[in-house]
């Protein structure tokens, strides 16, 4: 099936070639089939523009192959970080000190 | 915390274990509703630590979810008649995806629970189950360094779970690809609409009291004259950008979510406009036209950018190019439609 596309040409995703050793985790872990084996010593990015920055690849890589700048994509969260409320880290998760503060704001998710 | 749908419990080397069953009961369909609908939604968690689903022994897997009781539910009722171990972390009553791009359902706290709740003297193998959209948060390499288990991330939808396991845990390539199909979309619709009407019906309530005092006629007959049509504008906009987007998002020209609703938003306008049938030869009827186009829109747009962060492929990066634009576009748009109505009721 074809998968929902997001914007053309933004995500920070990085695969160093020299340091990747080929286990295959990252294609495990990528929820939108990003990578594939490339001739089976290696991993490849097939599809750039499907990558949410989810940052599953990078954290899952042995050898620090991926680097990519994981975030969540919610604008509802860049809202909070531009006017300081909450971490801004993802809106839909709040700490347990800021339901008591009344700075709630389960948006997402 | 609400501990109701333990049954029972059963001993292990590491003491009595809570027992919990796959079927659901009415208490946590009722509660599932709820939490969809917002109501209490945050503060639907249950207790961390170690459960047993069924009657499982040293050979039966182990499986990981987060402390909301949405993902527990979801995954004990997709395995009717199986025998496992259910390690629940302490994600702060978060789902397993957004606990795992917030670091909470993270490689420290897997490792901390699997040491806290005794699970190595409880089975005699090293493996356990993840969902694959816990890896965001979790290393697999350092789990195994830590605490010697062996991380499997299994598929994305508890739904998937009976066949991976039978499979001997090997995921299809479906399994583990992350959708957003009609349905997955319309379940988040309710939360969505209703943080949006909760401020809706401020302002509309305050516009109400405002609109008996601009206009031709007594106060309640102004008040149901325009009062009560930009209700319907402001609700119409709201539907447009909660509902509509979300539903036809696919189908919808563009990639950027805001453009999405900007879209919805103007047709909803052009709609209202043909139903309100002003008469654009008094500056009233034309200001008041113009703040349809203006207003319905920025709202449409606004709650369709906000639709990123349920949505499940928008990257960080890409809704911050969006908002760029998006957010000026929708502010300028949203105070003008504001000011040329109020223009069109206390001025001309």
């Amino acid at each position: 099936m074809t998968q929902l596309r997001y914007l053309r040409g933004v995500t920070t995703l990085a695969l160093d070639e020299e340091k990747c050793i080929g286990c295959g985790l990252c294609i495990t872990v990528c929820p939108h089939a990003v990578f594939s084996m490339n001739g089976g010593k290696r991993i490849q990015i097939d599809d750039r523009d499907a990558c949410m920055e989810c940052g599953a690849c990078a954290l899952n890589c042995p050898a620090e192959a991926l680097t990519v700048d994981a975030g969540v994509g919610c604008a509802a969260a860049v809202i909070n970080s531009i006017l300081g409320r909450s971490d801004g880290a993802c809106c839909c998760s709040i700490e347990p000190d800021d339901a008591s503060s009344g700075k709630k704001r389960p948006t997402c998710c | 915390m609400d501990q109701s749908f333990v049954t029972g419990v059963i001993e292990t080397p590491r003491g009595d274990v809570p027992q919990v069953s796959s079927s659901l009961v009415w208490s946590d369909r009722w509660g599932t509703i709820k939490a969809r609908s917002g109501i209490n939604r945050t503060h639907y968690a249950v207790d961390p630590g170690l459960y047993a689903l069924r009657s499982p022994d040293a050979e039966s897997p182990v499986l990981v979810t987060a402390n909301y009781k949405l993902s527990l539910d979801s995954l004990r009722s997709a395995l009717p008649g199986r025998d496992a171990w259910i390690l629940v972390l302490d994600t702060k009553g978060i789902n397993v995806w957004c606990a795992a791009g917030k670091g909470t359902f993270g490689t420290a706290e897997l490792a901390s629970r699997i040491q806290s709740s005794g699970v190595g003297q409880i089975v005699s193998h090293r493996r356990i189950i993840l969902p694959q959209l816990a890896a965001p948060g979790v290393a697999a390499h350092v789990i195994k360094k830590l605490s010697g288990f062996t991380v499997h991330y299994g598929p994305i939808r508890a739904s998937d779970l009976s066949e991976y396991l039978d499979r001997g845990l090997e995921a299809t390539p479906a399994m583990r690809l992350k959708t957003f199909s009609f349905a997955e979309r319309a379940v988040l619709i309710p939360i969505e609409l209703v943080q949006a009407l909760r401020s809706a019906l401020i302002v509309a309530l305050a516009v109400l009291l405002l609109s008996g005092l601009g206009g031709p006629g007594a106060y309640t007959d102004n008040m149901a004259t325009y009062g009560i049509f930009f209700t319907v504008a402001l609700l119409s906009g709201v539907f447009a950008g909660a509902v509509l987007t979300p539903l036809l998002l696919p189908y919808i020209p563009g990639r950027a979510f805001a453009l999405k609703g900007l879209i919805l938003g103007l047709i909803a306008a052009a709609l209202l406009l043909f139903f309100r049938n002003p008469d654009m030869t008094r500056w009233a009827d034309r200001l008041e036209a113009l703040a349809w186009l203006s207003l319905v829109p920025a709202v449409a747009a606004y709650l369709a950018m906000n639709f990123t962060g349920a949505s499940t492929y928008t990257s960080l990066s890409g809704v911050k190019k969006e908002m760029r634009w998006a957010l000026p576009l929708e502010i300028t748009a949203g105070a003008a439609g504001c000011l040329l109505w109020l223009g069109s009721r206390f001025i001309v």
